[in-house]
């Protein structure tokens, strides 16, 4: 913080933060090359296993807005994740919500599940940060074990029903669905990547990098971090309400501290405040997890390395290693 | 016999002295993480994981060495505090210059190793360790029946944390560690050796979680998960006290413990959230924490 300060431009934010013409461009190809490759994934690929990556890959991007871009370490991540996945099997089962009326209804209580948790968690900073949010998701984990009338308990809410799309076009095929999953993957990192570089982004990044500087500049610095924590918590119920239409399923597993860490691990492996890289790391760790499968608890061990591999001697992720490369933010 | 807002005393006394056990662990761990916390200035991810190698150490002690619970008591803190300087010196004082963290994601890593690799070798069950000769059996009180063994344990958390709180405050090797703390450039400057403090410090962390496991073995039975939900409440606790003070992080830490037995007995839906709920209150009053110093 203290160097910080004396600079009168934070050291090799310019560079990363300018988005030049060439820039703007690059990322339009790369956003025009996702799609595509989106598209036609489920003709190469199982689609349950890439609308499990996409699913990851938004959550994954939804910590990155907070992290990357906020500078907030959240540890209790699941808390969002599962929460939304609980409502969203919930109403759609029990209520007979249409899926898409099911996922709005996971998010909406995720987001202000995350104003609630947000606005404690911001009172303190750095480390005591990561704390509070990973105690006060743990609540919510006991909170879930607790309730079994609402969460199913151990067993969780299981064969929730797909629905149909408006009580039209019936979800059952993975096909349809697939494209379903496809196009609110899309929508979300359109999203982040415009909140990112709108001018409340901007505030975002300058809070992260000098908050006393933004301070006196006359932001209210708080407020965009609850601000950036809701959004952030809200996107992470989306991908978990999304998660539990796909696999008709929510249970303990997304609420638990465990699922905080693994997307923790996507977004470092992916490259920390890179825009593209959760998605990256979202892929690489479903792979892994679902090639490992077999292993039972040697998965939690390979994480744990991979964990500090990437601390210790790959900091910048994948995705930040190529935009080093290239000289390009990605 | 006596009734307390129809709760009988046995049942009473028995959850508070749960508590006090509960407690004694909260404090043991939150005044390690504190003096790590003070000199590092990273939370140890790592020290639930330390904590349940504690207790693995000494069942592997008695089970295929025959070390008896009272040598593991000295072996066990000695042996994890000589992996945790390990993990200091090639992993953790390389990110000194970092954010602090990368040190989180770090420790949190090494937990997930040790913890998965525990798992694989001895399942998730759970094995016993038998309680030691000298302390079974118990002593009926009146009130109550008091264990032996349980006795023990807060006696022993309670000697061990009023120690590392002499040493810390009125010793002179207490002094060069608070002065490091408080400024480490100028103590080295003044010839003492930080980065060898700071490694000692954090095995001596560690050797405080390891006790831990070890007093905690016959209570609970001795597996790979013990540790990892314990460090969760552990850091609640943290945020609650405040990572200022040496005698904060033992009074906060028993006192939760009493709050969560006594919460046990009256409502015991809320016993596994009480000091959840407790920090959302004391971060609504008193954000830097009961005995924290304002940032």
């Amino acid at each position: 913080m203290a160097d910080a300060l004396s600079a009168d431009v934070p050291a090799g934010g310019l560079a990363v933060t300018e988005t030049t013409k060439g820039t703007e461009r690059l990322h339009r190809a790369i956003f025009i090359g996702l799609a595509v490759l989106v598209a036609v994934a489920p003709f190469v690929a199982y689609p349950v296993f890439v609308m499990k990556v996409m699913c990851f890959a938004l959550f994954a991007l939804a910590f990155n807005l907070l992290l990357g871009y906020g500078g907030l370490l959240s540890f209790g991540h699941a808390a969002y994740f599962g929460m939304a996945s609980y409502v969203s099997a919930y109403t759609a089962k029990n209520w007979g919500l249409t899926p898409e009326l099911a996922i709005l209804s996971g998010t909406l209580i995720a987001g202000l599940l995350g104003a609630v948790f947000g606005s404690l968690a911001i009172r303190r900073q750095g480390i005591y940060f990561a704390m509070i949010t990973l105690a006060l998701a743990q609540m919510v984990f006991f909170f879930s074990l607790q309730t079994p009338r609402f969460t199913g308990g151990e067993d969780g809410i299981q064969s929730v029903p797909r629905g149909k799309l408006f009580g039209l076009i019936s979800l059952a095929d993975d096909k349809a669905l697939y494209y379903v999953v496809a196009v609110i993957f899309m929508a979300g990192l359109l999203l982040i990547y415009r909140i990112i570089h709108s001018p409340f982004g901007q505030v975002c990044k300058a809070i992260r990098d000098n908050e006393p500087r933004a301070i006196s500049l006359g932001y209210r610095a708080n407020r965009y971090k609850l601000a950036v924590f809701v959004l952030s918590a809200a996107l992470a119920g989306l991908a978990g309400s999304t998660k539990a239409i796909v696999f008709q399923l929510a249970s303990l597993t997304d609420v638990h501290w465990s699922m905080s860490g693994e997307v923790v691990l996507m977004t470092l492996v992916g490259g920390l405040g890179t825009v593209f890289g959760p998605i990256v790391g979202a892929l690489v760790i479903v792979s892994m997890q679902n090639y490992l499968a077999s292993l039972g608890a040697w998965v939690t061990v390979v994480q744990g390395v991979i964990f500090v591999i990437c601390v210790m001697l790959f900091r910048e992720g994948i995705v930040g290693v190529i935009s080093r490369a290239i000289k390009r933010p990605l | 016999m006596f009734e307390l807002l129809g709760i009988p005393p046995q049942a009473l006394f028995g959850q508070v002295l749960l508590g006090l056990i509960n407690g004694s662990f909260y404090a043991i761990l939150s005044l390690g993480l504190a003096v790590i916390f003070g000199l590092l200035n990273i939370i140890n991810f790592t020290h639930g994981a330390q904590y349940m190698m504690g207790a693995f150490v000494a069942w592997m002690c008695l089970n295929y060495l025959g070390i008896n619970y009272w040598a593991a008591l000295l072996l066990a803190p000695l042996i994890v505090g000589i992996v945790g300087v390990l993990i200091e010196r090639f992993l953790i004082s390389r990110l000194a210059h970092l954010d602090h963290l990368y040190g989180l994601l770090l420790t949190f890593g090494l937990a997930l190793i040790i913890q998965g690799l525990f798992r694989n070798n001895y399942g998730s069950s759970g094995l016993p360790y038998q309680i030691p000769p000298q302390l079974a059996g118990g002593h009926n009180l009146g009130f109550m029946f008091l264990p032996n063994y349980r006795a023990w344990v807060v006696i022993a958390s309670l000697v061990i944390c009023l120690a590392t709180w002499f040493v810390i405050e009125k010793t002179r090797l207490g002094a060069y560690l608070r002065a490091a703390t408080e400024n480490p450039t100028l103590t080295q400057a003044f010839g003492i050796n930080v980065p060898l403090l700071v490694t000692l410090t954090y095995g001596f962390g560690v050797a405080l979680a390891a006790f831990a496991g070890v007093l905690a073995a016959p209570i609970y039975s001795v597996n790979p998960n013990m540790g990892a939900d314990l460090i969760i409440v552990v850091f609640a606790v943290v945020v609650i006290g405040g990572m200022g003070s040496i005698m904060g992080a033992i009074v906060t830490g028993f006192g939760l413990g009493l709050i969560e037995g006594v919460t046990k007995v009256f409502y015991p839906e809320a016993s596994a959230t009480v000091i959840f709920i407790i920090m959302v209150l004391v971060l609504l009053v008193k954000p830097a924490g009961l005995f924290g110093r304002p940032a």
